[in-house]
């Protein structure tokens, strides 16, 4: 472990800032509009473990129901990674956001490999949306285009 | 009248002699997968031809049971039985994976006191007047039937008929198997069913694989499709059975299997049945 911020170091003469993944909501022109809940996480391209990089939904719900009862809509990413967080987990939940482009760091503490990210998007009285990107840590570079809950993810 | 009764009688022999024609029981469940804190899940449970429309019977609510993650026992909220379906509540206000539904047994047969004919079990008419002699007597257990009874032909019947929800992460606990009669114990967690990826699930006769099972697996829909749609699986030499979904959707799953070591005493046969609804994701 002790080795990777030595090796990132040596061969990232830029920012010591590993890569970010730009992602996109789109605008949409329906008549009964709700942001949607977004997931993004990484899975090791051979499988294994996945890590949530964030997670936008309804957090700060108040009363009996803590906000997570729609999380399964983002029926991938529930099944591969968030049934088994605690939430809200820190630096991983987020409030939803409006339609526009962000930027989300990758934490610069995952192992360098081959992974897929993972974007997922879904909207009440809308649909659901899948997008992946193959990229390989550190050095990623990729890019994807959503059809409809999602626009263009970009990673750099 | 007399006419009628035997009539009846006689179709419920034949219902009893035949399940294979029976109508289907099935459960469904509103969703299976759950991601709240305490959610309801919701269950449609009936038995007709077309799965899953109601449009023959109810199933009876009063045999319902519910098995919490944690090992205690869950309530069903809210029953209700219509002309032609059921429905009940359960309240999911623990993590894990549930277990909710019937697992009963019974006896049904026949048997002679003193040339006589007796039955057990089965629907039954309006007792047999005395005077006329006519038509079999009935007993209501296994206990009641006489020491000097004669050409006891009597089998055992034991069925499953459960559904599977899980609220965030799944768990095992309800999958531990009794080692009696016919069981499902999940190598693929119902949870994790997505169309494209093969499930697997092993099948227990008293707690030993059940090698050369035959598994029918039928998608709900059918009136939306010209054909049935089931398919036969039949498990390995490990009881496993390997099953893949063709579409995402709910899925009734059955099996049956026969053999002549039943459990209770005096019986002379047995018929196990097991039945499950599964629900697949899209991937």
């Amino acid at each position: 472990m002790r080795k990777t911020p030595l090796l990132l170091a040596g061969l990232l003469a830029a920012p010591a800032g590993a890569a970010s993944v730009s992602i996109t909501i789109p605008q949409l022109k329906v008549a009964e509009y709700h942001r949607p809940y977004v997931a993004a996480w990484l899975e090791p391209s051979g499988g294994g473990e996945t890590r949530t990089l964030f997670v936008w939904y309804d957090i700060k719900k108040t009363g009996s129901e803590p906000g997570t009862k729609w999380l399964a809509d983002l029926r991938s990413w529930w099944r591969k990674g968030g049934r088994s967080l605690k939430l809200p987990a820190d630096g991983v939940s987020g409030a939803t956001r409006a339609p526009g482009t962000y930027q989300i760091p990758i934490p610069a503490n995952i192992k360098p490999g081959a992974y897929i990210l993972h974007v997922e998007a879904a909207r009440e009285t809308g649909g659901r949306e899948l997008v992946s990107v193959p990229l390989t840590l550190p050095a990623a570079r990729g890019s994807a285009s959503g059809k409809s809950e999602l626009g263009a993810i970009t990673i750099r | 009248m007399r006419l009628k009764t035997s009539l009846t009688l006689a179709a419920a022999l034949v219902a009893l002699a035949a399940p294979a024609t029976a109508h289907r029981g099935w459960l469904l469940p509103s969703a299976t997968i759950f991601s709240g804190s305490a959610d309801w899940v919701t269950v449609d449970a009936a038995a007709s031809n077309d799965l899953f429309f109601p449009d023959h019977r109810p199933l009876g609510t009063e045999n319902i049971k519910v098995w919490a993650p944690d090992g205690t026992e869950g309530k069903i909220e809210n029953a209700a039985t219509g002309n032609v379906r059921s429905i009940f509540d359960v309240q999911l206000n623990k993590p894990g994976t549930w277990k909710i539904g019937t697992a009963q047994s019974g006896v049904s047969g026949s048997f002679k006191v003193d040339g006589v004919d007796y039955r057990i079990g089965g629907r039954r008419g309006p007792a047999p007047s005395a005077a006329s002699g006519q038509g079999p007597r009935f007993v209501n257990s296994v206990d009641e039937i006489p020491a000097n009874a004669t050409d006891l032909n009597l089998t055992e019947s034991a069925s499953r008929n459960e559904i599977f929800v899980t609220a965030g992460e799944p768990t095992d606990t309800v999958y531990q198997p009794t080692g009696k009669g016919l069981e499902m114990v999940p190598v693929t967690h119902p949870a994790e069913l997505v169309q494209g990826e093969p499930a697997r699930f092993r099948f227990l006769v008293d707690g030993q694989p059940a090698q050369a099972l035959k598994i029918t697996v039928v998608p709900g829909g059918k009136r939306y499709r010209d054909s049935d749609g089931a398919m036969e699986i039949t498990t390995g030499a490990d009881g496993v059975a390997t099953v893949d979904f063709p579409e995402p959707g709910m899925f009734w799953l059955n099996t049956s299997y026969s053999d002549d070591k039943p459990s209770v005493a005096r019986a002379t046969s047995r018929r196990l049945s097991y039945t499950t609804t599964l629900e697949v994701m899209a991937p």
